[in-house]
Order: structure tokens, then C-alpha cells, then sequence
């Protein structure tokens, strides 16, 4: 790798901008998605942040089943987005379609319409698990095996500690 | 000044979900508002048609991830009624606690977002750091965060020990707390005073008209609350109040929910201190006999219901589910009439919409005597009528085709 090339996998794992779409999802993944951005996981100190439009955004981040409706939509997002991207399917939906599967509406999984790098199981995936998925993503832009994780400082030093105090 | 149309969505940064909305707009003012829906149609109806009760209950707890337990309850409950069951005393306890603890969490998640709707994001992140301690408690209670799979034909899962029913007080202690400081944010801070009043104003004359439901019409002093109304589960043993309010604006209905979260904590108090013992679960039967069944339930946005018609089998003849959302969605357009495009994201947050729940198909049949399908046949004779009015016929010209042809 040149020094380059490191350079800029350096900072795209420093600072990975994500993006969320709902294609048919029951709104319980989007809100554990975004409950990983709020103080008790705040997944925003890896660096990861949440944006508005897909041209600004590495990381598509999935939630749902594909509706038949949905499926032309999420292709354009996905066509917008700039190179190098992935996506990470969160939730069981996304991965095979779960409960929805064989549904009339329902394509599947988010495979079945774009190539997805990452996924995510659970009904819905905890923000814990979503923190731990994206953190193997980011492993494997490093070159590790899946069960390895990234060098990220901040996951190495700080261990996710759920703050149970709620006053103030 | 020329009309600009805008489309918003289906994706948008404003919007959680995939919903489009075509606006309208002269200036800044919002002249005419469409919306467009079905992006998160998925077809549970018609699935739950092909699954046995068992399986629906969990199908049907996936209509929404945020009032889970309304749809869930929503439907077991038109089941026990056709089967005549008749569910425990306890049973009806936890899922009126569960009930409860859902419309907490799911209006500590409503103010959150209101906040990061109006650029006011410490709220959102400070409602939802207190979000988290309530979700703790379901999945301490329930095994699962979201979607907690408590119900079941004829009772609830799981049985809750004194201890847990104990920690469930500690929380609701801190979230009273809290709930007490975001009173004061809302109805005494100037940034959302000046923010919410008079955005999105919808009259009690209009709330009527438009049917508009739960928080959102009762912010417009429509007094309406199917827990006092036509109780169900163990409403009628509680004393609580039903919450108006005469500012129809969005302010109004950021209060009606604050303050709806104080008689939530007052009524789990009184849950958990009246909680009878005795088992949670009666034995249903695998096949439920004919009959049909409508059931109410007042979910955190508004009144769901849900129609079961069963044949005997061990399979729903036919399931419809009338969301919230749906009631209060055609209020929008007429909140948002000359208001500025910056209110829309706020006004229509202020609905607490979740479009997850609402994309049911509806189909229209013969409409005002306009046909829904049009045959090929008809396609072509209309044509050729349409081209005979224009003074152009193909009458000969097809005749020429023919005989050539032979």
C-alpha cells in the first residue's frame, strides 16, 4: 500500500460519514440507529457521523426489508453515493427479509438490490451491536479478518460504558 | 410571483421515513401540500392471512417498532374476544404496564425529535439519554429493547417478580424528575415558546372535521380517549386524567404530551401497587371459531383499532389495521396552509407520524362511477372515439388492413 493509499484509509476509518435510509422498515431499527448517536452509546466519538444527503456520505446504512416502492429509490441513493462506499444492513429485515419475507410487497433482503458489505442481525440490532458491526466494517478496510476489529484508538481505550446515571 | 413546487422526499434529511410530500409554495408560503404514500407498504394484511394466530401476534408487533405493544395487544384482544376467552386478572395488569411504559418512551422519543426538528438538539439529546432508562426496564422486563414479544393468545409471557416490579418504581422516580425539567422547557423556555406557538395551527372545528385523533386532536381540545371512553385491558381500576389543550398550535400538543408523561408515571404507580397475583396465562384453543371482532386500543398517537374476522380455522379470514397515523395525516395539509416551508418539518413531527404503520392499501371500488381497472377493449374503444371526435377515422383504413391481410 502506498503511503497514500494508507493515508486515506487512515482517515476514512478516523472519520466514516454515514448515511440512513428506511427501505420498509417497522421505525425499530432507525430508532435504535439513531439512539447510537445519542449520549449513552454516542457512537459520534469514532468519528462517525450522520448526514443528510447521500453525496456526502462513505456508509449507507440500511434498515428494512425492500418494498417493491422502495427498491428504485434506495438504487438512485446508492448511485449517488461516492466511491469507495458500503453498505451495512441493520436488522434482520435487511439481511433476508425476516418476518416479511414472501410478503407481496417485499423484495428481500438489501442484497437482493445492492451489494451490502456489513450486516447487522437482530430484530431490532441493539446500538451496541450496530456500534460493533460498524467497527468490524471499518477492521475490514484495514485488511482483518472478520473477527478482528479496528485499530481505533477509541475502541481500543475506551471500552463502551454505558452510563447508568441519568440525573443532570 | 410565480408557483415553485418542491418535492420533499422520499428521502430527505427532515424526514425519518420514507414518506414524499409535493409542496406547493408561493414565496416562503405553502399554497398547497400532496403527499404521497406507500414506500413502506410491506402487505402485513394480507400475511397475516397466511399465518396461524400465533405467528400473526408477532407479524403484528412489527406493523410499528415504536408502539409495538399497541398493535400487538390491539389484535390479541379482537382474537380473545371472538374465541370468548377470558385472560387473567394479572395478565391484564402487565400488559396495561407495558402499555404505559411504551407511551413513555415513545413521547420522551416524540419530544426528543420535536427538539432536533426546531435546531434545538440538547433536548433531543437529553430525552433520549432519559429514553435509555426506560428501555432498560423492558429489557430487563421483556428480554428485548423494541418489539417485546409479551403477548400472547390468551395472556402475556412472561411473569414479573416483586424485585422487578420494584426497579420499575426507581425508574419512573427518575423519570418524574426529568419529566418535571422538560415541563419547564417547554411551557416556560422562550426559544420554544416562540418557536411552536402558532406554528401549524389547526381549529377545533377543523380537528373535528378531519377526525383527527390522540395527542395531535387533543392539543385542539378534542376530548376524546379510548382508555376513558370504552376502556379496555385494567383502565377502568385507574384514575387518570385525560389531557386537553386550547392552543392548536404545536406548542398545544407538545404540552398535551409533557403532561400525559406525568399521569403515565402516576398511572404504572398505580399498576404496580394494585398488580393481583395469579396466573398470567389461560390455555387458547389452536383454532379459533367464526366470528369477527373490533378492537380499540388508545396507542401513544392516537386511537389504533384493528378488525379480525375468523372462519374456524387456525388462520385469520381477514385482518385490517386502522393506525393512528392514518387519522391524523390529512390534518397536516390543512396545519400547513400559508405557513413558511421552515414549519414543515416541525408540523409534521408534531403529528408524531410513523408511516411504518400507516401504509396500508386501500383499494376504491367504482368511486363516484369511475372504473378502478380499465380493460384493453375499453382502452381501445375509447380511442377510437377520442380520434372520431378529433374528425380522424381509421374505420376504412382498418377494413383496407384486413382484406390485405386475407
Amino acid at each position: 500500500m502506498s503511503w497514500l493509499a494508507k493515508l486515506v484509509t487512515w482517515a476514512r476509518i478516523k472519520s466514516p460519514w454515514i448515511i440512513h435510509f428506511n427501505s420498509g422498515a417497522c421505525n425499530a431499527c432507525d430508532i435504535e440507529i439513531v439512539a447510537s448517536l445519542t449520549p449513552r452509546f454516542d457512537i459520534e466519538r469514532f468519528g462517525i457521523l450522520l448526514k443528510g444527503t447521500p453525496r456526502h456520505a462513505d456508509v449507507l446504512v440500511c434498515s428494512g426489508p425492500v418494498t417493491r416502492q422502495i427498491k428504485d429509490r434506495l438504487i438512485r441513493i446508492y448511485e449517488q453515493m461516492p466511491e469507495p462506499k458500503f453498505v451495512v444492513a441493520v436488522g434482520t429485515c435487511s439481511c433476508s427479509g425476516g418476518v416479511f419475507n414472501g410478503c407481496y410487497n417485499v423484495m428481500g433482503g438489501i442484497d437482493t438490490v445492492i451489494p451490502v458489505s456489513a450486516y447487522i442481525p437482530g430484530c431490532p440490532a441493539s446500538p451496541a451491536a450496530i456500534i460493533d458491526g460498524v467497527a468490524k466494517l471499518l477492521g475490514s478496510l484495514q485488511g482483518k479478518k472478520p473477527d478482528e476489529k479496528a485499530e481505533i484508538e477509541a475502541i481500543v481505550k475506551k471500552p463502551l460504558e454505558a452510563e447508568t446515571s441519568t440525573n443532570g | 410571483m410565480a408557483k415553485v413546487t418542491i418535492p420533499i422526499g422520499p428521502q430527505h434529511p427532515a424526514l425519518k421515513e420514507p414518506e414524499s410530500f409535493i409542496v406547493t409554495l408561493n414565496g416562503e408560503k405553502i399554497t398547497n401540500l400532496d403527499m404521497r404514500l406507500g414506500y413502506n407498504h410491506r402487505g402485513i394484511e394480507k400475511a397475516c392471512e397466511a399465518r396461524t394466530y400465533v405467528q400473526d401476534v408477532y407479524l403484528i408487533e412489527r406493523v410499528c417498532g415504536i408502539c409495538s405493544h399497541s398493535h400487538s395487544t390491539c389484535f390479541v384482544q379482537a382474537v380473545e374476544e371472538i374465541a370468548g376467552l377470558q385472560i387473567p386478572s394479572r395478565a391484564t395488569y402487565i400488559r396495561t404496564l407495558i402499555a404505559e411504559l411504551e407511551r413513555i418512551h415513545s413521547h420522551l422519543l416524540w419530544l426528543g425529535v420535536a427538539g432536533h426538528e426546531i435546531g434545538f438538539d440538547t433536548l433531543l439529546m437529553y430525552t433520549w439519554r432519559d429514553r435509555e432508562a426506560v428501555m432498560d426496564t423492558f429489557a430487563a422486563l421483556t428480554g428485548n429493547r423494541v418489539n417485546y414479544g409479551m403477548n400472547t393468545i390468551g395472556g402475556v409471557r412472561r411473569d414479573f417478580t416483586k424485585e422487578q416490579l420494584a426497579d420499575v418504581l426507581k425508574v419512573i422516580d427518575i423519570c418524574e424528575e426529568r419529566t418535571k425539567y422538560y415541563i419547564e422547557v417547554c411551557t416556560q423556555e422562550p426559544t420554544v415558546i416562540n418557536r411552536l406557538s402558532g406554528v401549524g395551527y389547526l381549529s377545533h372545528e377543523d380537528a373535528m372535521r378531519l377526525g383527527t385523533i390522540g395527542p395531535t386532536g387533543r392539543a385542539s381540545a378534542v376530548d376524546k380517549d379510548v382508555r376513558r371512553d370504552d376502556p379496555y385491558l385494567a383502565y377502568k381500576d385507574l384514575s387518570f386524567n385525560v389531557i386537553t389543550d386550547t392552543h392548536n398550535d404545536v406548542f398545544g400538543r407538545a404540552v398535551v404530551r409533557v403532561l400525559e408523561l406525568m399521569e403515565c408515571y402516576k398511572m404504572v404507580r398505580e399498576i404496580i401497587a394494585r398488580m393481583p397475583d395469579g396466573p398470567v396465562t389461560v390455555k387458547a384453543p389452536r383454532k379459533i371459531p367464526a366470528g369477527e371482532a373490533f378492537s380499540r386500543y388508545e396507542a401513544p398517537r392516537g386511537e389504533d383499532t384493528h378488525f379480525v374476522k375468523a372462519n374456524g380455522t387456525d388462520k385469520p379470514e381477514r385482518v385490517r389495521v386502522r393506525a393512528p397515523t392514518m387519522a391524523n395525516l390529512q390534518s397536516v395539509a390543512k396545519m400547513l396552509e400559508d405557513n413558511n416551508l421552515a414549519d414543515l418539518p416541525i408540523a409534521i413531527a408534531a403529528i408524531d407520524p410513523c408511516f411504518s404503520c400507516t401504509d396500508r392499501m386501500i383499494g376504491v371500488k367504482n368511486a363516484g362511477g369511475i372504473k378502478d381497472t380499465v380493460r384493453w377493449d375499453d382502452l381501445r374503444n375509447y380511442s377510437i372515439k377520442w380520434y372520431r371526435q378529433q374528425g380522424i377515422d381509421f374505420t376504412g383504413l382498418n377494413k383496407k388492413m384486413a382484406n390485405r391481410q386475407e
